[in-house]
Order: structure tokens, then sequence, then C-alpha cells
């Protein structure tokens, strides 16, 4: 057992180091730091203020190691990256850590209730509809899904703005206060959107894991020796299909806390999400490194954790 | 050579490609009865795709000259497709409701009087005639992306599972490493750094998508490889190229249609998310709706413009999801065996 966490966390640190080195061709070896430069101070700079920016942000020194092997930029994006020292915005020079820290909050109080409600409306549905699979409420279930996968996310929210802030006055169309006694009015809105956004492809995955966990011969011996349909559903499916569940389930926790992309900045909330598409408008590259980096960093760990639990809960798994 | 005969070389041989498809699909027995059950299973829906396909087409098709543009020199003189020849002289000066006869705000008597059914935008283009365009730069997504990606997927894929070892190892880690990084990131990541155009963005949404293809071809092909048919050839002494060209990949290529259909609504959404974040396709329904969800806040509301665009994504996008729920119906010997 030991062994293999050892052995899971050692290629975790591999992937991660090859995250790395992808994400230093693709912000330094790639983009000419000139650029970078310019889109921080202004199109019309005198060329002496760039190469004093690139200085003072350490992009002058050389790319990689053979061409100076103490100071060059490869080694100080490894060695940064991995004390998690993430430097300040090329922005507005600000820290990153300092920002990180402060849209954490934000974005899980976004992501965890919405997280939840999605499971708790989400795998009760599901059953529901694969209990009555091959049957018209089944068809209408599946049918509603696949509409709702196929409406873009942008009007969802448009249109949740339009009509229920703008024309109905029930929330606010955009904002953020952190102080709980208001703080449900704001996410309200963005909590409803993401969970309508997301119920159908969450139902219609539910549902194909209960279907085929039915389809199963055990399902069938049981039917056979006239277990009823409930029982069949509550003791046989529902228990088995919590492994392919609670696969997905693990894997998503460590994405609660990078936020949400579209919500955040169309609802105003000042998170990691928010943080992430100001970056991208503003082309503020050692921003959005960090965030593709802390990205993939969790991944990595909640793949491990998957893993992990696979084998508590499944006793069939061995983890040699 | 122009531009506008190149898009005419490829529009000449993807319908060269589409006959040649479907002489192979009616000779061979497996691909005819797949596509008599497809047929059986969806009609609606493969009558709305190839509806939007033929629109694509019908924009792609260029040549210079032929209109009536009257002294507009510009218009005289550059190729024109078929649906911009259509809607030749079509555009008014500001809003016009759907149908209207006078401009929406003002009340300026317009100069097409009822004829435009999804109104116009703000710079008096018919909403109809930039919602046909869309289908073009919409279709365009998910082909070029899975162009690219599909013929990627299968090289890593199929390499790795065949020849194991070290190459298997590799590819691995490259599959391991590109599928940690958040997909929306990379692609904006990508974008960034490649610059921003429709080739472009294929591309970046390419590397983001192929991951997943790899994997199954990858596990498919180490499959296929222990089988009786594959040992018995290599027993035959049949080169491994043959092998894998003869033997493996036809063995696949259920699995590359069943993936191309499922990919499709994915990269047509996403580019909806990219034109929002600013780095789009020019002309796509997704800058259509971001640039159009400011309007809606005007008094009164426009509304014609986000829910044309809207209307004709959401329709897309529901006519491939249905029908990439009956090809996996009718192409994935899983579910087949289900139902005998």
């Amino acid at each position: 057992m030991l062994a293999y966490v050892l052995r899971r966390l050692a290629y975790g640190v591999v992937v991660v180091f090859g995250v790395l080195g992808l994400l230093f061709v693709l912000f330094f070896a790639v983009t000419d730091p000139d650029d970078i430069a310019r889109q921080s101070l202004g199109e019309r700079v005198p060329p002496d203020v760039i190469e004093a920016w690139k200085a003072d942000h350490g992009y002058d020194r050389p790319l990689w190691p053979w061409q100076d092997w103490d100071d060059n930029q490869l080694f100080a994006h490894y060695s940064a990256m991995l004390r998690f020292d993430f430097g300040r915005r090329d922005s507005d020079d600000t820290k990153i850590s300092d920002r990180l820290l402060d849209g954490m909050g934000p974005s899980l109080s976004l992501t965890v209730p919405l997280f939840v409600l999605g499971l708790v409306i989400g795998i009760p549905l599901a059953l529901v509809v694969a209990f009555f699979r091959e049957t018209y409420i089944d068809r209408l279930g599946v049918l509603l899904c696949v509409l709702a996968m196929s409406v873009s996310i942008l009007l969802y929210i448009v249109g949740a703005q339009y009509l229920i802030a703008k024309l109905l006055r029930w929330f606010p169309i955009s904002g953020f206060d952190p102080d709980p006694s208001v703080i449900v009015r704001f996410l309200a809105l963005p909590i409803l959107v993401g969970v309508v956004a997301g119920f159908g492809g969450e139902v219609r995955f539910y549902r194909t894991i209960f279907v085929e966990e039915g389809s199963r011969d055990y399902v069938r011996t049981a039917r056979a020796k006239g277990a009823g349909e409930p029982r069949i559903m509550r003791a046989h499916v529902l228990r088995n299909a919590w492994i392919p569940i609670l696969t997905q389930v693990v894997l998503s926790i460590p994405f609660l806390f990078t936020g949400s992309l579209l919500l955040e900045s169309f609802f105003g909330i000042p998170g990691l999400g928010s943080l992430t598409v100001d970056a991208i408008r503003g082309n503020d590259f050692s921003t959005l490194r960090t965030m593709v980096y802390i990205g993939a960093l969790l991944f990595v760990l909640g793949q491990i954790l998957t893993d992990l639990c696979y084998a508590l809960v499944d006793p069939r798994v061995r983890l040699e | 050579m122009p531009d506008w005969w190149f898009s005419n070389a490829v529009v000449v041989g993807l319908l060269a490609s589409c006959g040649a498809l479907a002489v192979y699909v009616r000779r061979n027995r497996l691909w005819s009865e797949a596509a008599a059950g497809l047929w059986r299973r969806r009609p609606l829906a493969i009558l709305v795709v190839v509806f939007y396909a033929s629109v694509a087409l019908a924009d792609s098709i260029f040549w210079i000259g032929g209109v009536d543009a009257g002294d507009d020199v510009v218009k005289q003189h550059e190729a024109l497709s078929l649906v911009d020849r259509a809607f030749l002289g079509t555009s008014e000066a500001s809003y016009s409701a759907p149908f209207a006869d006078v401009e929406f705000y003002g009340g300026a008597p317009l100069q097409q009087q009822g004829l435009h059914p999804f109104g116009t935008d703000i710079l008096g283009r018919d909403v109809l005639y930039l919602v046909l365009k869309g289908a073009r730069v919409a279709l365009l997504i998910g082909g070029v992306t899975s162009a690219i990606a599909i013929p990627l997927a299968l090289l890593f894929g199929v390499a790795a599972g065949y020849f194991g070892g070290r190459i298997d190892d590799g590819v691995f880690f490259l599959i391991s490493t590109l599928s940690a990084i958040p997909g929306l990131l990379l692609l904006i990541a990508l974008i960034m750094v490649l610059g921003q155009s429709t080739l472009s963005v294929c591309l970046a949404l390419a590397v983001t998508s192929w991951v997943g293809f790899c994997r199954v071809a990858r596990g498919e092909t180490l499959k296929l490889r222990e089988l009786e048919f594959v040992q018995a050839a290599r027993a035959l002494g049949v080169s491994e190229p043959q092998i894998i060209l003869r033997h493996i990949l036809p063995n696949l290529a259920h699995l590359i249609v069943i993936t191309y259909v499922l990919l499709f609504s994915g990269l047509v959404l996403s580019e909806a998310v990219l034109s929002w974040l600013g780095i789009g396709i020019q002309g796509s329904w997704g800058q259509m709706i971001v640039q159009a969800s400011d309007e809606i806040s005007r008094e009164p509301v426009v509304w014609w413009n986000i829910g044309a665009a809207g209307a004709a994504l959401f329709g897309l996008i529901l006519a491939v999801n249905f029908v990439g729920d009956a090809v996996r119906d009718v192409l994935d010997p899983r579910t087949l065996r289900e139902e005998a």
C-alpha cells in the first residue's frame, strides 16, 4: 500500500515537471518578452524602459541552462514554481500569491454549493430516470438532458441575468459581498445558472452508470430470485454504482478551488476565475501560467486521491 | 493563387470525397447497414445536419463578378459566395425588428420593408444573413479541428498500443501531462501564444481535444494486437506497417466515427466560450451571442440578434448530439450486444 502511494506520488511529480516544461516552452521560449513588457507598459515606450522592465521581472536572462548554468530562466522558473513563489503580476505588479489567497474564498463560496447541489439533485434524478428505464419517463428524461446540454452556457447566463435579475428583479444582476447576511442574494443566481447548465450532462452521466450497472448478470439473478425493483435499485445497483460516481466526484473536488471562469466573471464574483479571466483579457502571462500550474497540480492530486478512494471503497481493487 | 480559388478547390475536394464515401458505404455491407440504422433512428436530426452542411457549402463557393453591386467598387471586385449573392443589398442603416417596415429606433422607413425575418443588427446587416454565414464557421471549427486531432490521436495511440515499450511510456507521459492541464486554460494559453486566427484556434482546440481519443485508440490497439487474426498475419510474415494499415486501423474505424461526432458539439460550444474571452473566430455564432448580449440591456430590448444566433447554435448542437447518440448506438458493439 505504502509502496503504491509512493510510486503514484513519484509519477505525479514527473507529470508536474512535464507540465512546467510545457509552460516554459509556451510562455518563455515562444513568447517574446518585449511583447509582455509592452502589454504592461503600453505600446509607445522607449526601448530602455522596456529593458529595465525586463530586467526587473527577470525576462532578460538567458533561457536555457547550456547558455548559462548558474543564471537561466528555465531553472528559475522550475525553482520558483516548486517553491510556490509565483512572483508579481505582469500587469500591475501586485503579488500573485496574495491575489490567490484573496480569490479562494469567493471562489469556494460559489463552487462548493454548486457542487453539492449538483450531486444532491443530479443523483436522485438519475436514479429515478434509470428506475423507469425504457419507458416514456426515461425517454423524456434523456430528451430533457440532451436539450439542456445543447444550450451554450453563455445563453443560460445572459438569459438568467435578463429574465430573473432585470425583468423580475429577484436578485442583483451581478456583484459580491462576503457579509454572510447578504452573500446569498449575490450567489443565488450564479448557483442557479450553474446547476441548470450542468444538470443535463450530470444526470445523463449518472443514468448511464445506473443503467449499465442494472444490466449486469447479478442484477438479473436478483430479479430472478424475486427481489422487488426498489430493493434491487437500492441494495444492488446503487451500491455498486457508487464506485464510478465516487471516482468522478473525488476527481472534481480539487477544481472547486480554481473557481468558475464564466460564472465568476459574468456575475462579478472576485474569485480565482475572475482573476484568470482578467489575466487573459490583459495578456497577463505570469498570472495565467500560475493558474495553469495550480490547476495541473490540483488535477494530479485529485487523481492520486481518486485511486486511493477506489481502493478503499472497492474490495476487489488491490493496490500493488 | 487567390483565397477564393482555394476555397472552391476545397469544396470540390469535399464533394468528391463525400461521393467516394457514399459509394464505399453503399458497397460495404457493415457500413451500409449502419447507415440505414442511423437513418431509421434519427431521420430528422440527420436532415437538420445536412441542411446546416449545405448552407455552409453554399457559403464556401466563391467567385468574382456577375453581381449588380451598383457603384460599390469593393463589392464588384470582391469574391462573393452564393450566400453573399443571395443577400446582396439587404443592408439597412440601423436596427430593424423582424418583419418591420420602419427602423427600430427613430422609425425611418426601411429600404426592404418586411423582408428581414430575423431583423437587422446595429450596423443594419440582415441577421438571417449573418446566421447563415455562421454555419460555415461552425463546421470549419468542428471539421478542421477534428481533421488535425483525430490523425494525431491515431498516430500516437496506435504506435503506443502496437509497439509498446519505450514508445508507450513516452506517449503515456505526454497524455498524462496534457490531460493534467485544465482544458480551457491550456486552450487559452495556446491561442495567446500562437496568435489569433481561424487556423490557430483550430490547432489549439485540436491539441486540447486529441488526448481522450488517443487513450481510447491506444487501449483498443493493445487489445487488437493480441487477437488471433493479427497473430496469424504476423505468422504469415506480413510487415508491420501492413498489419497496422489492413488489420488494426479498419477495426478502429467505428471508434473514429463515434469520436468525430461526439467531439464536434463540444468543439463548437468551446468556441462560443472562447469568443466571449475575445479569442474566438470571426463571424461565429459565439461572437454574435457575445456582441448581442450587450444589446438586451437596451431599452426597448433588441432580442432578435441573440435569439437568432442562439437558436442556430442550439439547433446544430442538438441535431449533432442526437446523431451522435444514434451513431454510438449503431456502431458500438457493446450497445449492440445489449439489444440482441
